[in-house]
């Protein structure tokens, strides 16, 4: 039974700030396979390709065949938990700080004995529902929850501590001009956040309108360092989520551009925009990474899927988001250090004026916004939204090639 | 139980000779070479054989690293013609001797030292924790684990439920032990425990209390293999090894471990030795955990499995007792000096059988059995030995 | 007559007997500039970067990299600015004349009107009231079209509604008086642009632009203090940076007036 999370205490201002700490952070080679699975929420194990056995902890050998054709797969999420132990005096920092910590041995039915994080609803010889969570170090960790819904599910303490939960946090929403941002920002109140919505240019006309009611909304203009660097010395040290909601979109390719003009736009809009939010924020969010039930947790970057892939109807734009993406892995490895997440979110075109000529399938604000909490809940790092960004993920990993004429013609 | 006739050489004119102990200290400054070197210095000065003499240099060490038993000949001077390096944990002792035993008895060479040793220094337990294996390192130690204790929790706790073991019936295993320790001047506990102090511990990794785990610390065990007349010529008591055997990653059907390797090859053992477990007249396990005791007293034969908590509640496991076991105080209460747990038995179990035990000796004791567990490599222990000695007393 | 002595126009300055007035805004990130469709290509706005500040970067010294357009902020406008004027000799910011830079200045008070009607335009009939209390706007003077805009916050500056800016100006008519029978160098507001929000509805589209730099005459915009200028009698400093080719430029503009 877990209890409903309550609504953290202000801070004593006489304590010092719990620093973060990691779980052990070293996997072997084959051990990656599983955080790329926890990255992108699927429960997947390798299984040999000549006997079939899944096998857990990562081998580089089958040990019923001794094949070395091991495939991650999807796996049935499926067990029971078999033994358990409350662990009180763990060796490492990260446990130590959060001890008592459950864990508990959890025969797959297809197959393996894996020793998992346990959910505190699950009971022993009871049937169990595994995934794969990305830890606060940032690797993959085997999470057994009970097979059915319970009270609070997602307010279990040893949950929270594999995602990043918007429930009692502080978000911060790049751009609210954006249908993008508007929707999201509407998503996270609803997710039980405390919403800061961004506003360039405040000189231009803005009605917030009823999806920013709960919200509040602050100067933020992304191209502009000092805008940027103004906003995080307000409210920088209470930022636990960042969602970079740039959509800098504009059409065209890049001999027909004619000059640089629009793409220094869109540089300074999209990437440039990225830079000066994570060297304005960045810092506390890395250093309040253990900072309580709010504790910084997590930056979520909406990306064009097309960020992976260029599409020379929008050349320039797609260059620029892939830049940033590469940027993203960047962040991501410095914010791991205080156990904050960095998300990607890709979406195919959006419903918007600015994919007008598009053809459907077309993705609405609204999807991305629920993409979004839903990734914070479940604690993934890589997200594919809409049809076509998942054609696109397809297509990349079958034959990027074949994905690139099509996208360049 | 059948009893095949073991075809198995027998271990004729080899014996164990002068068991060594460093004692044993909580926290170190020392290196573990420092610590085997002593080790290896006390072995010659027991022995009165000099160390150039050894020719043959078996060395078993968590923290020696980077070096191994090849690095170790320079730095100590040793020229030998044969070396071996057991990294088996908890059964490096067994497989120690075997190997030597048979080097010896094949004239590959004449002395083996064997030793074991590992200093602990303030980090160095977590760190070998950190680095124990790769099975390790991807599936158990990111959970919070911390070592063996989660894991041997859950093997503990799915074991008593199994077989309805209280804790209680382990305590009694571990208040034995802490009444034998108090006879050994080396034992780094020192005071008396009580079933209702050990019942009142606070909890480790449920059900794991603080007297069902070893203490960390430096120290080194060693003794010498060597041929019948090469011991009588330097005036060396030793002791015959009757039988042994080792098993690694046996049982492999357990969902969760229930059952050690020594199961699978118990009646060879006692083929092997011509004798029952009743005439043994002492017996030392590998405790790391009360539990892993009881398990070894269900797989090595003196009772049935599930009848592990029967048998040490009927009878009386200490130096004076009917079932005289881990006579020493066992790594419970002596403490555990890396590898040098593994050899813990042994050589108490030769001194046993020698008659040199000291104040730890049980009366009259010729015959005992010493065994040895080890390498939790992801969710059960893999290495698994156990070997029979005799004496003259 | 002995040419004037430069340095009685100095002399003149620092004992207060002629005042300075700046008549720039200065140049922040946040001020407005020019909307207009996405589409189009856009007035990058004021960015600000630090090269370093007495610190790691450069350890005794504070410098910044700035970008702008050139039509960002307190900002002349060049012939070559518009295509009525593309094709004039001397049309850009590198190549006018020098002579152009210091003259002098008619101010038109609107301030009134302005306030009561963001969008006020600017008429012939307006101008000659103004002239028969101040007589006949003389050639090549400047003529500054006083609104008190700038004294507006950032967003009733820009005015945007969905239909566009609306912010005073001339109507079109008035610009091709003022440039073909008064002879004026250029013609200067305190809005974002010579023109009137409103004014691509206007016949011929921003007429100021359209007559202005048709003519070779120059614009001057986002002026501040105007309150401050006597309707004659001022005399202003206006020199560009001397971009290559440049349509313009932002600048520093000074005004000389009696006390």
């Amino acid at each position: 039974m877990v209890e409903p999370l309550q609504q953290p205490e202000r801070r004593n201002p006489l304590r010092r700030t719990r620093q973060p700490s990691l779980p052990p952070v070293g996997r072997s080679r084959a051990g990656m396979l599983l955080t790329r699975a926890a990255a992108e929420g699927r429960f997947a194990l390798q299984r040999c390709d000549e006997c079939g056995a899944f096998c857990y902890p990562a081998h580089d050998v089958c040990p019923g065949c001794l094949s070395t054709d091991l495939k991650l797969t999807d796996a049935p999420d499926g067990g029971t938990l078999v033994s358990e132990t409350v662990v009180r005096v763990p060796a490492d920092v990260y446990f130590r700080e959060r001890a008592p910590w459950r864990i508990g041995m959890v025969k797959l039915d297809c197959g393996p004995t894996v020793i998992a994080h346990l959910h505190a609803d699950c009971g022993e010889a009871e049937p169990v529902r595994m995934s794969l969570q990305l830890d606060k170090a940032g690797q993959a960790a085997a999470f057994a929850r009970p097979a059915g819904d319970t009270a609070n599910a997602a307010d279990d303490r040893q949950w929270r501590e594999m995602t990043a939960s918007p429930k009692f946090r502080r978000v911060l929403v790049t751009n609210g001009r954006s249908a993008v941002g508007q929707a999201t920002a509407a998503a996270l109140v609803a997710a039980g956040a405390k919403v800061h919505v961004g506003i360039a240019e405040p000189w231009k006309p803005f009605e917030a309108g009823k999806a920013l009611e709960a919200c509040t909304v602050v100067p933020l203009d992304v191209t502009d360092e000092r805008s940027v660097r103004d906003l995080a010395a307000d409210i920088g040290g209470k930022v636990d989520i960042l969602i970079n909601t740039g959509e800098h979109t504009r059409p065209g390719g890049l001999i027909g551009r004619h000059g640089t003009a629009t793409i220094m736009d869109e540089l300074s809009q999209t990437y440039l925009g990225f830079v000066h939010l994570a060297q304005a924020f960045g810092p506390a969010m890395r250093a309040r990474g253990a900072d309580g039930i709010d504790s910084a947790a997590a930056w979520v970057n909406v990306f064009s899927v097309y960020a992976l892939a260029n599409w020379a109807a929008y050349g320039t734009t797609s260059a620029a988001e892939a830049a940033c993406v590469s940027l993203s892995h960047c962040l991501r490895g410095e914010l791991r250090a205080g156990g904050v997440r960095v998300v990607n979110l890709f979406t195919g075109p959006l419903d918007t004026e600015w994919f007008q000529t598009v053809p459907p399938p077309k993705v609405a604000p609204k999807a991305v916004a629920k993409a979004i909490v839903s990734a914070l809940e479940s604690g993934v790092e890589e997200v594919f939204v809409g049809d076509v960004a998942e054609d696109v993920r397809q297509r990349l990993e079958a034959n990027p090639k074949a994905l690139e004429r099509d996208l360049g013609a | 139980m059948a009893k095949p006739a073991s075809r198995r050489t027998p271990y004729d004119g080899v014996v164990i000779t002068t068991p060594v102990t460093i004692p044993y200290q909580r926290y170190s400054i020392e290196s573990a070479q420092w610590w085997i070197g002593r080790a290896l210095r006390a072995l010659a000065d027991a022995s009165g054989i000099a160390a150039r003499d050894f020719d043959g240099f078996c060395l078993s060490s968590f923290t020696v690293g980077p070096d191994t038993a090849i690095g170790l000949t320079q730095h100590f001077g040793l020229s030998v013609r044969w070396l071996d390096t057991i990294p088996l944990g908890g059964a490096s002792a067994i497989a120690a001797l075997r190997r030597a035993a048979r080097a010896v008895q094949a004239g590959d060479c004449d002395v083996v030292a064997c030793v074991a040793g590992d200093t602990n220094h303030v980090d160095s337990f977590r760190r070998t924790l950190e680095n124990f294996s790769r099975f390790a390192q991807d599936a158990v130690y990111p959970y919070g684990a911390g070592g063996a204790n989660a894991s041997f929790a859950m093997i503990a706790r799915h074991y008593m439920k199994r077989f309805g073991v209280g804790r209680e019936d382990l305590g009694r295993i571990a208040v034995a032990q802490r009444a034998n320790a108090l006879n050994n001047p080396h034992a780094l506990m020192k005071t008396p425990l009580t079933v209702e102090q050990y019942m009142a511990a606070r909890p480790i990794a449920d059900p794991i209390h603080l007297y069902d785990c070893v203490m960390p610390c430096a120290g080194a065990e060693a003794f010498l293999v060597m041929r019948e007349e090469t011991a009588a010529a330097a005036g060396l008591k030793g002791a015959k090894i009757l039988a042994s055997i080792e098993r690694h990653n046996a049982r492999i059907d357990d969902v969760v471990q229930n059952h050690g390797g020594w199961v699978a090859d118990i009646d060879d053992l006692y083929a092997m030795a011509g004798l029952r477990p009743d005439a043994l007249d002492f017996v030392q396990t590998y405790d790391d955990y009360p539990v892993i005791v009881m398990m070894q007293l269900e797989d090595l034969g003196f009772c049935a499995k599930g009848e592990g908590a029967a048998f040490v509640r009927a009878h009386d496991l200490t130096i004076g007792g009917d079932f005289p076991h881990n006579t020493s105080g066992g790594q419970l209460s002596v403490g555990q000096a890396g590898a040098a747990g593994a050899y813990l038995g042994v050589t108490e179990a030769i001194r046993q059988v020698l008659g040199s035990a000291g104040p730890t000796q049980v009366a009259g004791a010729r015959t005992g059995l010493a065994s040895g567990f080890g390498m939790i490599n992801y969710d059960r222990g893999l290495s698994s030995g156990a070997v029979i000695v005799s004496g003259d007393g | 007559m002995a040419a004037p002595d430069p340095l009685d126009f100095a002399a003149a300055i620092a004992t207060g007997a002629l005042r300075v007035v700046d008549l720039t805004a200065t140049l922040t990130p946040d001020f407005p500039v020019i909307v207009l469709p996405p589409e189009f290509g856009q007035a990058a706005p004021v960015r600000i970067r630090e090269i370093s500040r007495y610190d790691g970067r450069g350890p005794g010294w504070y410098w910044n990299n700035i970008t702008l357009g050139e039509h960002t902020g307190t900002h002349f406008d060049a012939p070559i600015h518009w295509y009525t004027g593309k094709d004039l000799p001397n049309n850009a910011v590198d190549t006018l004349p020098a002579e152009h830079m210091i003259a002098p200045a008619c101010v038109i008070d609107c301030s009134g009107e302005a306030a009561a009607d963001a969008d006020f335009l600017l008429t012939r009939a307006r101008v000659e009231a103004w002239e028969e209390e101040h007589g006949r706007i003389p050639r090549g003077h400047w003529v500054l079209l006083r609104t008190d805009w700038s004294k507006r916050s950032p967003r009733d500056y820009a005015n945007l509604k969905e239909d566009g800016a609306h912010t005073p100006g001339p109507d079109a008519e008035v610009m091709k008086w003022l440039v073909e029978e008064r002879g004026i160098l250029g013609f200067g507001t305190e809005t974002i642009g010579t023109d009137a929000g409103q004014a691509s509805h206007f016949e011929p589209p921003h007429p100021a632009h359209h007559f202005l730099h048709g003519a070779g005459r120059y614009g001057l915009q986002c002026l501040c203090n105007l309150d401050r200028l006597p309707p004659t009698g001022a005399i202003l400093i206006t020199a560009p940076l001397k971009i290559l080719n440049g349509s313009g430029s932002p600048l520093r503009v000074l005004a000389v007036t009696r006390p």
